[in-house]
């Protein structure tokens, strides 16, 4: 009975859109649409934040067990597929953060146009998808909730976008399912090294219900096919070059919800798939990918510095710190780690905030050439005081989330006591000084100084459906910076049994 | 001391309701919140500092270290991050200093921003920049400290750039905002070796009962194998305080941060966030005596030679500058070097009371003090001058000794007090650091005398620039120059007191490098030498600057064009640095990986997709519909699997 009820109480996340779905077909006019949107996505938040508390709870009272609400029916049973769910610290942030980018999204998007019961029909698709992803513990399932997160992306850039629209959604969605391709072939790998038995993830990690330990040289073959296939979307150098492209062309509620938890699907596919079902080829091959997630970071960083596009810019800064997840995941540390989810978290949400005020003055200015834009301050104070907010978050400003974050990765890298390790460590600390040096150039590009284009003179302030978006987001980077306890130790609660996991047990614990 | 926590709440709320609200407040009511919520902190910081310094001293002839909270805010592993307050004599000694001058620079703001456009965001931001430096004296671990440190860093980017729309103070905020992080690199990295060698961030620790527990002290008594990395940390630790407090190289961000209005350069950039540096220094000194060296190097004795230099470099340029904010940011370069020499020469675990080489600890304390007021004075007097003369040259001054008398006598008691001039605060101060740095090496102590002298030169010939010499008649025929306001000149006539007096604080019996009451004599031999040293200058500089022409000056400066320019020029380190962001890092790094990302591996992809796109179309032909084709290849295929069974 608990079960079904523990299926039923997760699934609400991906019922809730269809729900939507469903209204939006509905829907007869404009007013309508908004209003399902932001019935939905309010539900859809309440939920991800009763689901946080629930889970404390929950976890207060069983410290042990690696997921809670966990419950599973059959689906197809002749290839051993089940809808099962579950949650752990992890995936309980990711809902949050999924939440917030949704809710926030709607309101960035209130006044898109043409086809806005279309545009929404997707972008809800879009983020069932995505929650499906985070509550799903077999392996098929996921796989399903993946796709129909990236297909809806074609779309909405195809239809939606701007510039090079169709050239970029094209781009981006042959990569991803190129990516996705070695992530289906990964998938069969483990299914039968581990025993053709079960899709769950659980049972394959700990060789229960039927499975067992998958032959090292098999796992050196299946972890780097997953690992690139999630890395692709995680913006793994050198398949990232989808993002800048992709970034550039979407709308922007597209734009946050992909940056801001599309690219997350990649860190989470990595951290709780390739590595946490591969363990001895994690350990093995992991110095390959950790040359090039270091590399990401600060290649991405330079890439940065150069761009002239408000997007590009943005998009290689993540890269950078996307990057850093993969990082900081390679790193092996339950320190690490947990730097790692709270990067994602970080991110997310920061960057969701820097893709929606770009999109804001790109729909005043009809510009993203910074070398068109100057003293923005003056004319729209609410939008570039967002974005100075916006930008000292992203270089890791104390008081903002990415502070944290960035200091538990290095803290935690620190920990692994080799040369190797920490070179390169010292290495992605150097992406700080670079991720100021492109953040202030916009800064005082765009914002600062007088305007010099009379047309931009006449334009307006931040609306209030803008500034119920930038708010929220504001706030949420500067609560999680302000009071990271909680977040980081409900992380920490879902990162110890899979660090533990991978490495032998007497490396995880000391963490020397 | 449960109270100590609104002294960094306060400010924190003060900054967020003026940040949020500012744009429906009047400004008279910012300046009100923001000036009367620092009043209270100061209020509550002489309160600590009173019943800190009133409490007996423990057994061992020290003030206890406090630690009223202290509270894990992030766990990171075996280590944690806390955040919390301590209070020790040198975080007392700060809490002093950084609310008396921040108070005078807000009351003084009053006047000086008056009707300025954003006077509530400046308020909200002084207020930001006084919590955070609050925050990082009174941090109980390094991490703390880095935090604030961080928190100061944009505080100053912020208030550099108030004036956002001059090209000039956009530069700079960036400048100074980049240089700083790059050095904060270096002291992060330098913090994670700590962190990782030492097993704990934190300075002092809540032990049980109630107790303090000294980390540090735990710390010094570490084996061998930790002790190897501690010295690199601390020595990359360094580099980040040598950056925020501009010792050379990477002193270029400070006179450029200039360009923020001139009570912000009094408050960061002279009397409170510059010193971090040396804050951080002296937070660290046990462990820097107890950890011995870097191949054979002590890192204090690269602390003593990087601030000999710098002393020394920057009063040179500091000589030949006409802006008159630029040769007061100059002077501050060198004096904060001073108190960094100062703290390298304690090369000496303490042991005794007379112990020379922990004299140079109390020293630089107490002229870190001493400084900060009289700085402080000198740039709030300069903002008075520039608010008069509506310009920073010196060309535009000449002869305002008339006008503005207030600001003539508190100007001139400050640079008396810079100069080492009995019986300012100043001389003490100075002639303790001369004596520790002869007893480090006579080298060391005649050079740091002759840079003395250097300073009393420069800083006379500033006087008699702006007060006496040539009045510029044009300029003033539009505009006659007449005295600050009176709320500008208050804390003009407070600092000039504290000036006059703070010499004959006993700095001793609160601050010293073993915690034990020192009693402060002079060394006579060193201080005739100084003062005898000091007064020669200044005749110099009187005699050379105070006529109305100045044909020495004139000469000399066409005599020795060369060295003259070079110095003006600052001796190119700007251009050095420019060359080394723009045509290095810009043109030679970024612009090439941003080529290849686009035109390499993304060109890569487009590759593949424009492969896949011609193979289609050049294997299309197959399926042409013609039958005649699909029945010569279906025999094709026959003929070739006929003759694959015949001969397999």
């Amino acid at each position: 009975m608990e079960n079904i009820q523990n299926v039923l109480y997760l699934s609400s996340f991906v019922f809730v859109p269809m729900v939507m779905l469903l209204g939006l077909w509905l829907a007869r006019n404009i007013n309508q649409v908004r209003g399902v949107m932001v019935a939905g996505s309010s539900v859809l938040l309440l939920l991800a934040v009763k689901l946080v508390f629930d889970f404390l709870g929950a976890r207060a009272a069983d410290p042990t067990s690696e997921m809670l609400f966990t419950g599973h029916i059959d689906w197809f049973d002749a290839l051993h597929i089940k809808y099962a769910v579950g949650v752990d610290g992890i995936s309980v942030a990711m809902l949050l953060l999924s939440a917030i980018i949704v809710f926030t999204g709607t309101f960035a998007s209130w006044k898109l146009k043409p086809l806005t019961k279309e545009y929404f029909l997707w972008f809800t698709l879009l983020s069932m998808g995505v929650f499906g992803f985070f509550i799903t513990v077999d392996m098929f399932a996921m796989f399903m909730f993946y796709e129909i997160a990236l297909i809806p992306m074609y779309l909405l850039i195809g239809v939606w976008g701007s510039g090079k629209k169709e050239y970029a959604a094209m781009k981006l969605t042959l990569m991803l399912m190129g990516g996705s391709a070695f992530l289906m072939c990964g998938i069969f790998g483990i299914f039968y090294g581990a025993g053709g038995n079960t899709m769950n993830i659980i049972d394959i990690a700990n060789h229960t219900n039927g499975a067992h330990a998958i032959d090292t040289g098999m796992q050196c073959i299946w972890f780097p096919m997953t690992f690139v296939g999630f890395g692709v979307l995680g913006a793994l150098f050198p398949f990232h070059t989808w993002s800048p492209d992709g970034h550039a062309s979407a709308p922007t509620a597209v734009s946050m919800l992909h940056a801001g938890v599309l690219m997350k699907l990649g860190g989470y596919g990595c951290f709780r798939i390739a590595m946490y079902l591969m363990p001895e080829a994690a350990q093995e091959l992991g110095w390959i990918f950790l040359i090039l997630t270091g590399i990401s970071v600060v290649y991405g960083a330079f890439s940065a510095c150069v761009q002239t596009d408000l997007k590009y810019i943005n998009a290689y800064s993540s890269v950078s710190h996307c990057g850093l997840v993969l990082f900081a995941i390679l790193m092996l540390t339950q320190t690490s780690c947990t730097g790692a989810i709270l990067q994602m978290l970080s991110h997310g949400l920061m960057t969701a905030l820097f893709f929606a005020l770009i999109g804001m003055i790109y729909g005043r200015t009809h510009t993203r050439d910074i070398r068109e834009l100057n003293g923005l301050m003056r004319i729209m104070p609410f939008l570039s005081v967002g974005y100075i907010i916006a930008g000292l978050a992203n270089l890791g400003l104390p008081g903002f989330s990415g502070f944290i974050a960035e200091m538990t990765i290095f803290v935690g890298s620190f920990e692994n006591a080799d040369l190797f390790h920490r070179i390169l460590t010292i290495t992605a600390c150097c992406s700080i000084v670079i991720t100021a040096v492109y953040i202030l150039r916009v800064v005082g590009k765009i914002l600062y100084g007088t305007c010099t284009n009379e047309h931009h003179l006449q334009l307006t302030d931040a609306t209030w459906d803008e500034r119920v978006a930038v708010v929220c987001l504001i706030v949420s980077v500067a609560g999680l910076g302000l009071a990271p306890l909680w977040v980081s130790n409900m992380i920490r609660t879902g990162v110890a049994p899979v660090v533990e996991h991978i490495l032998p047990t007497a490396q995880a614990v000391a963490g020397f | 001391m449960e109270y100590t926590l609104l002294i960094l709440l306060l400010p924190f709320f003060s900054f967020l309701f003026l940040g949020i609200c500012g744009k429906w407040l009047s400004h008279k009511t910012a300046g009100l919140v923001g000036t009367s919520v620092l009043g209270i902190v100061t209020i509550l910081s002489y309160m600590t500092a009173y019943a800190y310094f009133t409490a007996p001293r423990g057994a061992d002839g020290t003030f206890a270290t406090l630690l009223p909270y202290n509270f894990e805010w992030l766990p990171m592993g075996n280590l944690h991050f806390d955040l919390g307050i301590m209070l020790d004599p040198i975080s007392v000694m700060m809490l002093i200093v950084i609310s008396t001058v921040s108070l005078m620079v807000h009351i003084y703001s009053f006047g000086y921003m008056h009707g300025e456009r954003g006077f509530q965001r400046y308020y909200a931001f002084l207020s930001l920049f006084t919590m955070s430096m609050l925050g990082l004296v009174v941090a109980t671990n390094i991490f703390q400290m880095y935090m604030f440190w961080e928190l100061v860093g944009v505080s100053s980017y912020l208030l550099i750039g108030f004036y956002f729309t001059s090209p000039a103070a956009i530069a700079a905020s960036k400048k100074a905002f980049i240089v700083t992080r790059f050095a904060d690199m270096f002291f992060l990295i330098g913090i994670l070796i700590y962190g990782y060698f030492v097993g704990t961030f934190n300075f002092v620790e809540a032990g049980a009962d109630g107790q303090v527990v000294d980390t540090m002290g735990q710390i010094c008594g570490f084996d061998a194998d930790a002790a190897k990395f501690i010295p690199v940390a601390l020595g990359l630790m360094f580099i980040g305080g040598a950056g925020k407090s501009a010792m050379f190289p990477l002193h270029i961000w400070l006179p450029d941060a200039m360009e923020g209005p001139t009570p912000v350069s009094a408050l960061i950039h002279a009397a409170t966030m510059v010193v971090a540096g040396v804050f951080l220094i002296a937070r660290m000194m046990p462990l820097l005596q107890s950890f011995g060296t870097i191949g054979g190097h002590t890192v204090l004795g690269i602390v003593v030679w990087v601030g000999v230099f710098t002393a020394f470099y920057a009063a040179a340029v500091a000589c030949a500058q006409s802006d008159i904010k630029r040769v007061l940011a100059f002077s501050t370069i060198s004096q904060i070097a001073f108190m960094m020499v100062a703290l390298g020469v304690c090369t000496e675990l303490p042991t005794g009371h007379h112990h020379v080489g922990s004299l140079g600890y109390m020293a630089s304390m107490f002229h870190l003090f001493t400084h900060a007021m009289f700085k402080a004075l000198l740039f709030l007097g300069a903002g008075c001058i520039i608010h008069a003369v509506h310009s920073n040259e010196m060309s535009a001054m000449g002869g305002l000794r008339k006008y503005m008398p207030i600001t003539h006598i508190t100007f001139l008691i400050a640079c008396l007090a810079i100069a080492g001039i009995p019986p300012f605060s100043g001389f003490f101060s100075k002639d303790e650091i001369l004596t520790a740095c002869f007893a480090y090496s006579p080298f060391v102590g005649w050079f740091m005398t002759a840079i003395a002298a250097m300073t009393a030169f420069y800083m006379f010939r500033l006087y008699y620039g702006i007060f006496w010499g040539t009045e510029n008649e044009e300029l003033h025929a539009h505009h006659t120059p007449h005295e600050a306001p009176l709320v500008m000149t208050l804390p003009l006539i407070f600092l000039a007191i504290v000036t006059c007096a703070a010499g004959f604080i006993p700095f001793g019996h609160f601050v010293s490098a073993d915690g034990q009451a020192y009693d402060i004599h002079l060394d006579w031999g060193v201080a005739g030498t100084s003062i005898v040293i000091a007064v020669c200058s200044i005749l110099l500089a009187t005699f050379i600057y105070i006529r109305k022409r100045q044909p020495v000056a004139d000469s000399m400066a066409e005599k020795f064009s060369g060295l003259h320019r070079w110095a003006y020029k600052r001796f190119y380190m700007d251009e050095v640095y420019q060359y080394v962001t723009h045509r290095i890092i810009f043109a030679r790094i970024s612009k090439p990986i941003a080529w290849f990302d686009r035109h390499i591996i993304d060109g890569f992809f487009d590759f593949l997709a424009w492969g896949a796109n011609a193979l289609g179309y050049n294997i299309r032909g197959l399926q042409s519909g013609a039958v005649q084709k699909y029945a010569f290849v279906f025999f094709l295929g026959i003929l070739a699997l006929t003759l694959l069974f015949l001969l397999a």
